[in-house]
């Protein structure tokens, strides 16, 4: 008697990923060559990062208060004393045959990043199993030159954290949630760009299949090559896919190392004539233990900067905006310091909030940077007074807004010049109240027997009259004041 | 010294000629370049000062990195490679003064105990050129040996200085690991290496140790300790000095006449003042064992960056692979073969525990036997150097023959403390040499009896 054969439902998907993190330090790990992105092939090498013989490896302290933070950030218990170990293997652009790195003892451990909250509002959150220092190796570049690889070495030795989950993701989503709100975490602590794209952030992802309620793990496999979190998403849902088809046929996985495809949207085994490699992790000699004082980790943590989930509580409280505002303003910090400084200039926090996820961002997805803006905090909050003082109607501001960004002028130059200020001279707005009335006697008539419907019409019409400078409140006063007086 | 560097130099020159330093004769000097030299020994000249080592040459291991003279390690791999840097240790010695007359010759990537395993042959023993110098550094004992200069820089990582000083009747030293920068010095293993010192007497070492020791920034392993004037050290007794005579390295099967050289060695120790003590390094038959273990584990990692890619040797071929396994093996010769595969084994997934991790584990137990003696009130214990004096040509082709040549050398690098070498008597007209070893960063104390053990050999034969 057999199990009638399982479907794809009966599977979960179980994914951790390994992120590698570029620290933003002037210098190299081990030696002092520059970090700076741009420069010629091998121009930033030294006997160290060259791998001469004779040369040594001297730790960067900076690198190392970079990695603390961002174990801070991610809530990991710093660890007192951490060592350096050697990874081996052979590769072109890794010049020593082993990478630095840290096996055993790592800088930090314990660690979790909360990714979103559950319909209960509960925080689904993601352990991180480890931080830990090690360093870059160099660029393997196939294509420049005809038939052979060109090895550049500026990238040997950038100091990098390698931050590794643990399997507690259990879909695509959630991994993508996963980097994104890392992203985010790392961003806020200015250790890094963490940048996919450029190369500052780098995902390797594992994943495995097991029927949904099994407890133990299955065998997984490691997914390579992978360029942006999109990517790792589809990634991980083609190689889950491909595991659950070899399950349900009642094969077996092999633990191997994928490569994803990105045009393609397929995974294929890396080509690799050895099985999984055996790096002989030892202790590196050539470097002591770290060794951390207490006091010191314990002050590096007070002394981190804001970051996101904080952020987000503050501005609930202070600014009191709705959770969909805040995510948008906080999603990056640029976006945050734009909007705070604009409150800061005086402008009301929901009209500045509208102002900056409408109309700022809208031009930042145009391609302006919200770094350099053309519209200065400042300028952007005179504008929402202009608009709250009734200075200029909120049509008229849109207006100056779009001038704003091509000329960097002021706001208040921008509506003088265009002829946008509103009129609330009592004697212009009566003017066109009596030139209306006058024109449209039917309408008068009913409006001053009391069918106050009428209003809004013959607002509209005094706002034609006047070509859009009236302003519209004081409009509004009038009339109504006409019609309780019987006018 | 009056001497001024142009003449010391030149008679170095014309020494290495007259010894015949080169292929044909003792092959202890593999690079020189006599203009260069001398114009190196212009510019000491004429600077008026009186540097610690004005206008004295020197030789350094071809394991040290030095600009325009080649460092090859004694290894085809390296074969015309020149290091765009200097060594810290070989700077130290131009800025007091020295001027480098030449790189010598040594076993291969300083793997051996003979100076038999160069890529560019065998170096002979000027005391007895049918014998070996002794090795790794081989050629920098010899070049003292045969007169060419009064100091070499050697690298120790198992004895590699004071066995050929041994055998050479020389001075040589090894300091506490980390007294001296590595920066420079070729790794071979890098828990163990340190650059040592050659002296053709114990004035000329100790001064040449003062010189190099000291911190340096590009070394994290070289220690933040106050250097010490060695060459000061002298005493005219050794009142208060406790000796240790450690049982295990005068094992029954000890040549007798090597045991009478060292018991007529401390007699003149006693006779100055010392006391003598037998003590016990229990694990001191666990030595070798773990040495060769941790050495050549370090060794397989140390040198994978000897892959054609960057510098050196590369032998073209069809892909990658090929290129490495072509160039590594045309490279390598067959005893740093030998000790790659080793040490890649033992470092291996499922025997890392059996072998790297025990026989670090052992390695503190070896410290400790030291650290316990030397907390008992001993400042010195004084042992022989080498179980034998040097040996014929060939005599040794066993590997593990030669390995135990490093019985009495080897515990001191494990245990990172200081050991020197001095001559202490000849056995069939054959230098034999006697081992002082002191407490971590106390050079002082071995120095001060190895000044004494030299006076009373003045005059002997």
């Amino acid at each position: 008697m057999s199990d009638a054969k399982r479907t794809f439902a009966d599977y979960e998907m179980v994914v951790g990923l390994e992120v590698h993190v570029q620290l933003l330090t002037r210098t190299k790990a081990f030696c002092s060559c520059s970090t700076a992105y741009g420069a010629a092939p091998n121009a930033n090498t030294c006997p160290v990062c060259l791998a001469l013989p004779g040369a040594l490896p001297v730790l960067n302290e900076e690198a190392v208060r970079l990695a603390v933070i961002a174990a801070h950030a991610l809530e990991a218990t710093v660890n007192e004393t951490s060592i350096f170990a050697r990874k081996n293997y052979f590769y072109p652009d890794l010049p020593k045959g082993y990478q630095i790195s840290q096996f055993d003892k790592p800088l930090a451990e314990h660690g979790k990043l909360v990714i979103g909250s559950n319909a209960d509002g509960t925080p689904i959150t993601v352990r991180v199993t480890r931080v830990h220092m090690e360093e870059d190796a160099g660029k393997s570049v196939h294509d420049r030159y005809p038939g052979v690889t060109a090895i550049d070495l500026n990238r040997s030795g950038v100091p990098l954290i390698e931050i590794v989950s643990e399997p507690d993701m259990r879909s695509s989503v959630e991994a993508g949630a996963y980097l994104r709100a890392l992203k985010q975490v790392i961003e806020y602590t200015g250790v890094s760009d963490a940048n996919m794209e450029e190369g500052s952030l780098r995902v390797d992802a594992n994943v495995s299949a097991r029927l949904r309620g099994e407890t133990t793990l299955g065998t997984k496999t490691e997914v390579k090559n992978l360029n942006s979190f999109s990517g790792v998403e589809r990634a991980l849902e083609v190689e889950f896919a491909r595991q659950v088809e070899v399950l349900i046929e009642g094969g077996e996985i092999t633990q191997q190392t994928m490569l994803w495809d990105a045009d393609r949207g397929e995974v294929r085994p890396a080509r690799s004539k050895e099985g999984s490699h055996d790096y002989r992790y030892f202790p590196e000699p050539d470097l002591p233990p770290l060794q951390l004082a207490r006091a010191w980790i314990d002050q590096s943590r007070v002394s981190l900067p804001e970051l996101p989930n904080a952020k987000r509580t503050r501005f609930a409280t202070v600014y009191m905006l709705p959770p969909t505002d805040i995510e948008v303003l906080t999603a990056n910090l640029p976006t945050g310091a734009y909007f705070e400084s604009v409150v800061k200039a005086g402008a009301e926090p929901k009209a500045a909030a509208n102002w900056v996820i409408r109309d700022v961002l809208q031009e930042v997805k145009s391609g302006a940077s919200i770094d350099t803006f053309p519209v200065e905090p400042s300028s952007l909050a005179k504008l929402i007074g202009m608009v709250a003082d009734s200075t200029v109607s909120s049509s008229a501001a849109k207006t100056i807004f779009a001038i704003a960004v091509k000329s960097r002028d002021l706001p208040a130059d921008i509506a003088k010049r265009e002829g946008l200020l509103q009129e609330r001279n009592e004697d212009a707005l009566a003017g066109w109240v009596d030139q209306v009335l006058a024109e449209n006697p039917d309408v008068a008539i009913r409006f001053r027997a009391g069918d106050k419907k009428l209003l809004g019409v013959l607002v509209g019409l005094v706002m034609k009259a006047s070509k859009g400078r009236a302003d519209p409140k004081a409009i509004n006063q009038l009339l109504s004041a006409r019609a309780t007086a019987g006018e | 010294m009056s001497t001024s560097a142009v003449s010391a130099v030149r008679d170095a020159f014309e020494r290495m000629a007259k010894v015949d330093a080169g292929p044909t004769g003792l092959n202890c000097i593999l690079w020189t370049d006599e203009g260069r030299a001398l114009d190196d020994a212009a510019a000491v000249d004429a600077i008026p000062s009186s540097l610690a080592l004005a206008s004295m040459p020197f030789v350094a291991k071809d394991n040290i990195a030095t600009t325009h003279l080649q460092t090859t390690c004694g290894s085809r791999i390296l074969a015309g490679y020149v290091s765009p840097y200097e060594a810290t240790v070989v700077t130290r010695l131009r800025d007091a003064g020295a001027v480098l007359v030449g790189k010598s010759n040594m076993d291969e990537f300083a793997m051996g105990s003979s100076n038999e395993h160069s890529a560019w042959g065998p170096v002979l023993n000027p005391v007895d050129r049918t014998r070996v110098p002794g090795g790794s550094s081989g050629g920098s004992a010899a070049s003292v040996a045969a007169g060419i200069v009064r100091i070499a820089l050697g690298s120790e990582t198992g004895g590699s200085v004071r066995q050929p000083a041994s055998y050479c009747g020389i001075v040589g030293v090894k300091p506490t690991y980390g007294r001296v920068s590595r920066f420079g010095l070729v790794a071979f293993a890098s828990s163990l290496d340190q650059v040592g010192v050659f002296g053709a007497t114990v004035q000329d070492a100790a001064v040449a140790l003062e010189v190099i020791a000291g911190r340096d920034v590009r070394d994290a392993t070289s220690a933040d300790c106050p250097v010490d004037r060695y060459a000061a050290a002298a005493t005219a007794d050794l009142k208060g000095v406790v000796i240790g005579k450690p049982r295990e390295y005068f094992p029954s099967s000890l040549d007798p006449r090597i045991t009478k050289l060292c018991d007529d060695a401390l007699d003149a120790l006693r006779a100055r003042g010392a006391e003598v003590r037998d003590v016990s390094l229990p694990h001191t038959d666990l030595a070798i064992p773990a040495y060769y273990i941790i050495a050549p584990a370090e060794a397989s990692s140390n040198l994978a960056r000897f892959d054609g890619v960057r510098y050196g040797l590369r032998v073209e071929a069809k892909g990658l692979r090929e290129m490495y396994e072509s160039t590594r093996t045309r490279g390598f010769g067959p005893e740093v073969t030998r000790r790659i595969l080793l040490g890649t084994y033992v470092l291996s997934a499922g025997y890392y525990d059996a072998y790297y991790k025990k026989a670090q584990e052992v390695r503190t137990l070896i410290a400790r036997d030291f650290r316990e003696v030397f907390e008992s009130g001993v400042h010195l214990l004084f042992t022989p150097t080498t179980p034998s004096p040097a040996f014929e040509f060939g005599a040794k082709s066993d590997p593990y023959d030669m390995y135990l040549n490093d019985i009495f050398t080897a515990t001191a690098n494990l245990a990172g403390v200081p050991a020197m070498s001095v001559p202490i008597g000849n056995i069939d007209g054959l230098p034999v040499g006697g081992q002082l070893l002191a407490r971590h960063f106390d050079e002082q104390t071995m120095f001060r009896g190895a000044f004494a053990l030299e006076a009373d050999r003045a005059g002997k034969p």
